[in-house]
């Protein structure tokens, strides 16, 4: 692959909340055009390598390459500038502001002012419920809305790449199910890059093209979603298949392959 | 009756200027959690600005009264730079402290500069009184809540309907999201000190011809105007403004219709008492956001 089809690299990032490590060296890759994944459970570091790159956290070592620019230690409004736009986890809508208002302020970088009134319709477009409450304080809407808010009023800055963090968190599964739909297809028609962090690993390996997992700050596997479904370990730990042994019970203490 | 309504139109007055000074409180307590308790040392420093340039330079009114307000402007930004950015994320109470010491420094520098004397702003309504019917009413008070309100719609038409002000009111309730938007956070929170001190500037040029500018009136007034903002519920503008004026309504009937002493006392018993029957102030917001 060349270089220019990586929309984003990182190389060997350690990342600190204060004194504690949270990051240990971590390097991937994002390939212009797709859906690429991290799994991995609670505390692996997940958030924070998307913060890292947001540059609302600041790595210690290591290089982030985004559409072949360095941006480690740039400003976090600098990096959205650059086409970057990151959906953070538990949503973080502004509660009191309209839903317009919401997303008018996804437009806030934006310099061609002319283009935000049909990137508005096309949100609205892909949440038709959106549109419903254009008027409503955003901290009026349901779990599933805020989610929908927060993707849509990212979609305003046009971003090349997308980061999302978790976006199934507290939704049930029907949402979930039509909130991954949207996902695919702002993919696949806008040509969106997207880095999707997900505790959900069943959705998000049927979504993505390519994964990482990550565990106490370390990737352990990457691999295609395909061969990762099919990996054995991931089917055990992060897919809940239940590999009945000789004695006929599930293996609590056996070892991954990375261990 | 007539003095009833002599009292109150001054009243009103009055608490318009104690709503100002608590807007600018408020203002920049919702944007950054920073209570600045230097708020009524910049409307004091703003008078002085304004009588440094009508008074001694001899400018128009007008002109030397935008001027001030410029001024303070970009003297607010300077204010937010060196005193507080340094310390943000810093203990609430570091940052308490700092304000007021900022205060005390803007006082003995405004004693130095300009002296210890009462000074006086000839302004255009210094002399002139509106009669209606039996009622005898000064402009120097009218122009007050003319100004007042005036200020309001703007500030209102800016916070609602500019690109500016919505950020602004965004980054206020969320400072992180509006990181993430690419909202510089940074220059919203210098841009919000800058209106806050120009708003406590008009005030201060609007008082001067009632209380007249000296370096403690800041002070005074500071203390008028905190209890103002926390009775319509620290942290909403309307809020802020009738706090003031009730404020404002209550120490001048108190100071006419009560024997001598209660004037300064009154607004505080009705603040203890707004405070014990609803905590949150008149305005205090129910709105909770989910999670």
């Amino acid at each position: 692959m060349s270089a220019s089809d990586i929309i984003l690299k990182l190389s060997n990032i350690e990342s600190y909340y204060g004194p504690i490590m949270a990051i240990r060296g971590i390097s991937l890759e994002v390939p212009r055009g797709k859906i690429v994944t991290l799994l991995g459970a609670n505390g692996a570091g997940k958030t924070t390598v998307l913060k890292t790159i947001s540059g609302i956290l600041d790595p210690k070592k290591g290089t982030i390459e985004f559409d072949g620019k360095p941006i480690q230690r740039v400003e976090a409004d600098r990096i959205v500038r650059l086409g970057l736009s990151h959906v953070p986890e538990g949503r973080e809508v502004f509660p009191f502001l309209t839903v317009r208002e919401n997303l008018m302020m996804g437009a806030y970088p934006r310099k061609d002012r002319d283009n935000v009134p049909a990137d508005l319709e096309r949100v609205y477009d892909y949440f038709p419920r959106l549109r419903e409450r254009i008027n409503q304080p955003a901290g009026q809407l349901s779990g599933g809305e805020q989610q929908m808010l927060a993707i849509g009023r990212a979609l305003m800055n046009r971003p090349i790449l997308l980061l999302l963090d978790e976006p199934s968190l507290g939704l049930s599964p029907i949402l979930v199910k039509e909130i991954f739909g949207i996902i695919r297809r702002i993919n696949q028609e806008q040509g969106t890059s997207i880095l999707l962090v997900e505790q959900n690993a069943k959705v998000a390996l049927e979504t993505a093209h390519y994964g990482y997992v990550l565990e106490i700050g370390r990737v352990v596997m990457n691999d295609s979603c395909e061969k990762l479904m099919q990996s054995q370990d991931i089917q055990e730990f992060y897919l809940g298949a239940v590999d009945h042994g000789a004695r006929g019970e599930r293996r609590w203490k056996k070892k991954k392959t990375w261990r | 009756m007539l003095d009833f309504v002599q009292q109150l139109v001054s009243g009103i007055a009055l608490g318009c200027v104690y709503g100002l000074i608590a807007l600018g409180f408020v203002l920049i307590y919702k944007a950054t959690e920073v209570v600045n308790f230097a708020q009524g040392d910049l409307m004091m420093l703003g008078g002085f600005f304004a009588f440094t340039f009508i008074g001694i330079l001899g400018l128009n009114y007008w002109i030397g009264f935008l001027g001030a307000v410029i001024a303070m402007a970009a003297f607010g930004m300077l204010a937010e730079r060196l005193v507080v950015r340094p310390i943000l994320g810093y203990p609430q109470f570091t940052i308490v402290m700092a304000t007021i010491g900022l205060g005390f420094f803007l006082r003995s520098v405004a004693g130095m500069i300009w002296g210890t004397d009462d000074l006086k702003i000839d302004t255009p309504f210094s002399q002139g009184v509106l009669r209606l019917g039996g009622l005898v009413l000064a402009h120097d008070k009218l122009s007050v809540i003319a100004a007042t309100l005036l200020l309001c719609l703007l500030l209102y038409l800016f916070f609602n309907k500019t690109t500016l002000g919505t950020a602004m009111r965004a980054s206020s309730e969320n400072m992180l999201a509006a990181y993430y938007m690419g909202i510089p956070v940074k220059r919203v929170v210098s841009i919000v000190w800058a209106i806050s001190a120009a708003v406590a500037t008009a005030a201060g040029v609007l008082l001067a011809p009632i209380t007249f500018i000296h370096s403690n009136v800041g002070l005074v007034l500071g203390l008028k105007a905190f209890p103002a903002a926390v009775l319509g519920g620290f942290g909403s503008i309307p809020g802020a403004l009738v706090g003031g004026v009730l404020i404002g309504v209550i120490e001048s009937m108190a100071g006419f219709y009560l024997p001598q002493g209660w004037k300064d006392v009154a607004p505080y018993i009705v603040l203890l008492s707004v405070l014990l029957l609803k905590p949150e102030g008149i305005f205090g917001l129910h709105v909770r956001k989910k999670v």
